[in-house]
């Protein structure tokens, strides 16, 4: 049981910490014994949007003069998929992005970008360790059958 | 032929990946029968609105109820809304749209156009049960909804009832315990859109 009561205790620390809110929450309600994988799936697409998003953001953003309003409509997706699944503070440096689109601030852009890359990266590194845990001590009845 | 109780079929329209998959799930579990698209032009396809012969009978798999996300590139949510509303065959198949973003002006456009309900992404799954309920309530009664709007009352109030009392929602929806029941929307005012005068069409 120590096992799965430091799965437990890792998974509370994301909310804690406010990497994770509530919409995490939710998905894991989704989950069931015939969608086993359902929140790693999901996750694994936001990785996969992600990835897309913060490739052409990069790219936008080394343009002269930048084109704030593509950078909006990037964001805006970004923001969409980060809520979706309840990454807090990734999705709070996608507001504040935007923010600084809709004010044409060049340096504020750059610099929150940076910003959310490192915050994403952290979360993903974060789940990835998280899932992988999670398979690897299995399900709890396993865990509780005498040796 | 009736579509049988508790067997909707909806078709979902969204360009997000993540979304289109949480939807699906969420439709899923509320029984409902999905087909998920990822862009209005889809979505009309699907719907056989794109004048080109498809191999969907629209008989054999009628839809019961069309969700779609707003903010889509090609076609947004209101061109789908607007394009099914005047389709003679298609426009009294409800619409909800989806936005993560609550812009009033937006909200008003959309219900006044014809959509059912403006939902406030990310969509829970209080919010499909809701709709779920509402959608099988108002199923093969369309001479009462019609009589109702010719009485003046908003299409919302379909759902919302006697619980029109908004106060401003705040966009952030926290663990309230939502029941399905529309008396008890007030809980989930959140995702209600704002009362507005109703158009007499």
């Amino acid at each position: 049981m120590e096992l799965h009561r430091q799965l437990a205790n890792l998974r509370q620390s994301f909310f804690d910490q406010g990497y994770l809110d509530e919409q995490f929450i939710q998905l894991e309600e989704l989950q069931d014994d015939a969608n086993p994988n359902f929140v790693e799936e999901v996750v694994t697409l936001f990785y996969k949007d992600s990835a897309r998003l913060i490739h052409s953001i990069d790219q936008a953003l080394e343009k002269q003069p930048l084109d704030f309003a593509k950078l909006d409509s990037y964001m805006h997706q970004f923001k969409g998929s980060s809520s979706s699944i309840g990454a807090k503070k990734v999705n709070t440096e996608c507001t504040q992005f935007r923010e600084y689109c809709r004010a044409g601030n060049v340096e504020g852009c750059k610099r929150t970008f940076q910003q959310l890359k490192r915050e994403y990266a952290v979360l993903r590194k974060k789940l990835e360790a998280y899932f992988q845990f999670a398979r690897q001590i299995g399900p709890i009845e396993m865990a509780s059958r005498p040796n | 032929m009736e579509k049988m109780a508790d067997e909707l079929h909806v078709l979902a329209v969204d360009d997000s990946h993540v979304d289109r998959k949480v939807i699906e799930r969420l439709l899923k579990i509320s029984s409902c029968k999905v087909t998920a698209v990822e862009s209005g032009r889809r979505a009309l396809q699907y719907l056989g609105l794109d004048g080109e012969k498809t191999s969907v009978g629209i008989d054999g798999l009628k839809v019961n109820l069309i969700l779609t996300d707003y903010s889509m590139p090609g076609m947004t949510g209101y061109e789908l809304l607007k394009k099914i509303k005047e389709s003679s065959a298609l426009s009294k198949i409800p619409v909800v749209i989806m936005s993560s973003e609550k812009i009033l002006p937006r909200i008003d456009r959309c219900l006044e156009e014809g959509a059912e309900e403006f939902l406030l992404k990310p969509v829970k799954l209080s919010d499909v049960k809701r709709l779920k309920n509402f959608i099988l309530r108002g199923e093969g009664d369309n001479e009462e909804t019609d009589k109702r709007i010719k009485e003046g009352s908003s299409r919302k109030r379909k759902f919302q009832d006697d619980s029109l009392t908004q106060s401003v929602p705040s966009s952030l929806v926290t663990g309230h315990d939502i029941q399905s029941t529309p008396e008890s929307s007030a809980a989930s005012v959140s995702q209600q859109p704002l009362s507005k005068q109703p158009k007499i069409g």
